[in-house]
């Protein structure tokens, strides 16, 4: 039965994983990604990281792949050329992708850890759930916890500073509230440009973008 | 199930994200294939966890997935910034600081 969920999540995660890189448009590229990272969550749960997996299942495939979706509906479909910049890129990068991949299975099959040709050892009701990670982290991995923290707290600063344009023209924003046609911003009048030009400034130059 | 088992798929997923960073020249598919490399490293990470039998490489694992989604988030950043200068989506074309 171990066996069974386990090559299906492999083949799943596998097949997934070659879609992503043999499919032309990058849409289909961001759902091939889904179906990959759900069957690797189905591994985590064999491997006893419950946690972990329905980490994997809320953040990876529910937030991050949102994004991707977002970014590739807006970029849209991207034309890839033929025009190679080093001859036979397209046939030394599949020979090098090989050769890493036979260099690491070497080093797997070969290590002396003895620990991965047994199943691990058996572990105790409640290995990987949510309180024993949050233990963890809160406890022996404090700092590490913290650092991540700053770390998502800078890329999000990062994201806005990239994104967003600097200088917005102060008559699209002016005109913006009219355009959208809400009745609440209508009977707002002056004040409601100001207000949300203020609190959202990476708002008005999508619809500046988009008027233009 | 050997643990051997999962590391030689995380070995897999890894080889394939990296012949399809080599590969495509968009850089969003180029972000989505370096997604794939961590997961890899993900797997492998778990996969150890289980056969040491303690949990330190599931938080690693969590540590990973933030530091992926840090790198996303400035990578569609970059992506949209370039795509709303007009510039080229083609990691070949975007070479202005090359020797």
């Amino acid at each position: 039965m171990v066996q069974v969920a386990f090559f299906v999540g492999a083949i799943g995660a596998t097949g997934g994983a070659l879609a992503v890189i043999a499919l032309r448009n990058p849409f289909y590229s961001v759902l091939a990604l889904v179906v990959h990272l759900v069957s690797l969550a189905g591994l985590f749960l064999l491997l006893y990281a419950q946690f972990v997996a329905a980490a994997q299942v809320v953040v990876y495939a529910g937030a991050v792949m949102v994004l991707y979706v977002f970014v590739a509906a807006y970029v849209g479909a991207v034309e890839e050329p033929i025009w190679e910049p080093i001859p036979g890129q397209r046939f030394l990068a599949p020979l090098l992708a090989v050769a890493l991949l036979v260099e690491l299975t070497i080093a797997i099959l070969g290590t002396g850890l003895t620990a991965l040709d047994s199943e691990g050892p058996t572990v105790h009701a409640g290995f990987g759930t949510p309180a024993e990670i949050g233990n963890l982290l809160l406890e022996r991995f404090l700092v590490v916890f913290e650092a991540a923290s700053m770390l998502l707290l800078i890329a999000a600063v990062g994201a806005v500073v990239l994104a967003g344009r600097r200088t917005t023209p102060p008559t699209s924003s002016a005109s913006r509230p009219g355009s959208a046609g809400s009745g609440s911003e209508v009977a707002a009048g002056p004040h409601a440009p100001t207000a949300t030009s203020s609190l959202a400034p990476a708002d008005p130059p999508s619809a500046a973008e988009q008027g233009g | 199930m050997d643990v051997t088992w999962y590391v030689v798929l995380s070995a897999v997923l890894f080889a394939i994200g990296a012949g399809g960073v080599l590969i495509r020249r968009s850089p969003l598919v180029i972000l989505l294939c370096l997604e794939l490399m961590l997961n890899a490293g993900n797997l492998a990470l778990v996969a150890f966890s289980r056969a040491h039998g303690n949990e330190e490489g599931q938080v690693f694992a969590l540590i990973v997935m933030v530091v992926a989604a840090c790198e996303v988030v400035v990578g569609l950043g970059l992506i949209v910034a370039m795509f709303r200068r007009r510039l080229p989506l083609n990691v070949d074309e975007m070479r202005g600081l090359r020797g």
